[in-house]
């Protein structure tokens, strides 16, 4: 139909290309920066006898979500270590923690700004989409040409499907603060930043808290994605699982994936809800 | 008194290039032929008012007046088209955005709102300090005031309670609390009782009443129910499709409305709730003074025929009530004498009402005085005017102009004289 090509794939192999050659310092940068918080954490929490991080947790759940997820976190972690997936069970936490570190860092700024200004919101929404929809193979190459195999890309590409929940529900949470309540600081001579920390955050903490809980959640589900390219974790042992088709090990893997996931959710989930006494 | 907010010209359309709307506002078309013409939304045309120091002013109208967008341009979280706003002598439209701040923290108590929009994160005390907060006043400081507030509208003990934990009436006293809290003389209300139950409305209502008594704020109150503008309102501006329509105290808008819109406003009114002594009363057509004799008196009586007649001192001060054929009969027995006094027996106690009370009240004073006509006093027990059943009648109506002349003129005259004269001879058959 048309006489020629648009050569979207030249310019994002030579724009990648450029990318790798000329920015490798910065990369560098942040991989000893990755490096150093996901390595820190993990030897942190390996440091500590499995038992006392077992209470650490379950004591968190504890006044988070109640004595019942306390137990069920209790019991699921005394099967993990069981089972002898306990240092991957801490490795993927470990990764999924500095992943989501990095997503708030970045993301709540972000739904600020776009929840301030519709021009950003405009801008940035499209990308979210790309973001959360482009197959996660796609962007997994790249970030190995940049970073190298292992942990890093692994961080990088669950950074990149765990951020876009967070950055809408930033900005959907902060843009439903009843109107009333910014009129009313604004009345009393509120300045841009008094109406954003003292009304729109706490007020939108609820939605906000909904997206971080969202974004851990989609960043549980790259663990094994992340493990194609080294990241290691439980991801690693569930693909080894379905690589020699031993169903009972991946099943394993998964279920501690799950365990861990239920918990991370009610903690998060129960940070909302203490936020708004109300409910 | 002097004013504290005076608007002239202003104008508020909403949508691009709102000038071309006021172009056509001038030519003399419609607030529907400009929205459907032009695209524009017209908030509010050639709004003039002003607000005195220490008034609770009210703006009323059905929704879509106009009503919030002009209060929400007064502090103007609405910009304005054009048209000046001058609070304090400032015309705020001139302000930059830093001065519109300090000039908002400075002079007004923020705003109080139908749906009270309290914090729902922070305590009662969190919520009532937090105007002070933002003004930077530290944390001691505020947190007394605040206490010493929310002590004041009768919320003492929930300091540490949360929003959700309140129920509206108290939710909407921490909205209240909250604009008070702050030193500041301006008080914006809109629609602030509306999402309350009728008896927890009129009980807040009161309490505003009574706290404004005190406070002396100069409030800026919207609504749409005319009963709460007539009860809480020194003065009512009634607005329609953006306009004001008619400004006054509720006695002059329920007497003298200014056109049919506000006739038709007005009509459902309890007016016997609204319309003061002061407002149907007559003056008196003659009275007796205490130093004239009962011949003077009785002579003065027959001239305008009446049966009855109210005695003044000098000074106006009420001092009783005179009965002609009691009068004539005591005249009659003592002719021979020269300078005939008046006999303290003849004075009878007058019924009497303050100037300011209301119409319904006014009624049953009637009931009680025997249906005799009633003095109008004030304060000072001085002889302002007198009240007849045909005036009273007259204002109870529904629609009926109460013109002061002609009732006092004509009907109330014939009624008076003919009143009177059925009692006395109904007296004259009971003797």
């Amino acid at each position: 139909m048309f006489p020629f090509r648009i050569p979207i794939r030249d310019w994002i192999s030579d724009g990648v290309d450029y990318l790798v050659s000329e920015y490798a310092v910065v990369f560098d940068g942040f991989s000893e920066m990755v490096y150093f918080l996901v390595n820190n954490l993990k030897d942190g929490m390996m440091a500590l006898h499995p038992v006392i991080l077992i209470i650490i947790i379950a004591a968190i759940t504890w006044y988070m979500a109640g004595w019942r997820v306390a137990v069920f976190a209790a019991l699921g972690l005394l099967l993990s270590e069981n089972i002898g997936l306990w240092q991957a069970f801490v490795e993927t936490l470990a990764l999924v923690l500095t992943a989501e570190l990095l997503v708030m860092v970045v993301g709540l700024p972000l739904g600020v700004l776009a929840s301030r200004r519709d021009g950003f919101n405009a801008f940035i929404r499209p990308i979210l989409d790309l973001m959360q929809t482009m197959p996660a193979f796609v962007y997994l190459i790249p970030a190995v040409m940049f970073f190298g195999l292992g942990l890093v890309p692994g961080v990088v590409a669950t950074f990149v499907f765990a951020l876009p929940p967070l950055i809408r529900l930033t900005n959907l949470g902060i843009r439903q603060v009843p109107k009333e309540l910014v009129e009313a600081a604004d009345a009393f001579g509120a300045t841009s930043n008094q109406k954003l920390f003292k009304v729109q955050i706490p007020v939108a903490t609820p939605t906000i808290m909904a997206g971080v809980n969202q974004s851990i959640m989609l960043g549980l589900s790259m663990v094994v994605i992340a493990a194609m390219i080294g990241a290691g974790g439980l991801g690693a042992d569930v693909l080894r699982g379905i690589q020699r088709l031993q169903v009972g090990q991946g099943f394993e893997a998964g279920l501690v994936v799950v365990i861990m996931a239920i918990i991370l959710d009610r903690i998060t989930a129960g940070f909302g809800r203490q936020q708004n006494p109300n409910e | 008194m002097s004013d504290v907010i005076t608007v002239k010209n202003l104008f508020k359309i909403f949508g691009d290039k709102p000038e071309r709307a006021i172009e056509s506002l001038k030519k003399g078309k419609t607030k529907d032929q400009i929205l459907e013409e032009d695209k524009l939304v017209v908030g509010v045309q050639n709004i003039n008012f002003s607000v005195r120091e220490g008034e609770t002013f009210v703006l009323m109208g059905l929704s879509g007046s106009g009503k919030s967008t002009l209060q929400r341009l007064v502090n103007r979280l609405h910009e304005p088209t054009s048209g000046e706003i001058i609070i304090k002598g400032t015309d705020i439209v001139k302000l930059n955005e830093k001065e519109l701040r300090d000039f908002r923290r400075n002079n007004f108590c923020g705003m109080v709102f139908q749906n009270f929009a309290i914090l729902p994160h922070r305590t009662v005390l969190g919520n009532v300090e937090f105007g002070l907060e933002l003004q930077g006043v530290d944390k001691e400081q505020r947190q007394e005031k605040a206490r010493k507030i929310i002590q004041q509208v009768g919320l003492k003990g929930n300091e540490d309670s949360y929003p959700s934990q309140l129920s509206g009436g108290m939710q909407q006293r921490v909205g209240l609390a909250r604009g008070l809290a702050v030193d500041a003389d301006i008080l914006l209300m809109d629609e602030a009782f509306s999402a309350l139950d009728p008896l927890i409305r009129r009980e807040m209502q009161d309490e505003l009443i009574e706290l404004q008594s005190k406070m002396k704020k100069t409030i800026l109150f919207v609504t749409h129910d005319l009963d709460e503008a007539f009860r809480i309102g020194d003065r009512i501006a009634i607005m329609k499709d953006g306009l004001i329509v008619q400004i006054g105290s509720a006695e002059e808008i329920i007497s003298s409305p200014a056109d049919d819109y506000v006739r038709a406003f007005v009509e459902d009114m309890d007016r016997a709730a609204v319309l003061s002594a002061g407002t149907i009363m007559q003056p008196a057509k003659e009275i007796a003074f205490t130093g004239d004799g009962p011949r003077t008196i009785l002579r003065k009586m027959r001239k305008h025929g009446l049966s009855g007649i109210l005695m003044t001192d000098s000074k106006r001060d009420l001092k009783g009530y005179l009965l002609a054929n009691e009068l004539a009969d005591y005249i009659q027995k003592h002719q021979k004498k020269e300078n005939l006094t008046l006999d303290k027996s003849l004075v009878h106690e007058a019924s009497k009402v303050d100037e300011e009370m209301a119409l319904s009240d006014v009624i049953n004073v009637y009931h009680e005085s025997d249906f005799g006509p009633i003095a109008v006093v004030d304060a000072n027990n001085r002889l302002k005017g007198v009240i007849v059943r045909g005036a009273i009648i007259a204002a109870l109506s529904e629609g009926y102009e109460i013109d002061t002349d002609n009732v006092s003129d004509s009907e109330a005259t014939g009624n008076e004289d003919e009143k009177q004269s059925g009692d006395k001879a109904s007296g004259d058959k009971a003797e």
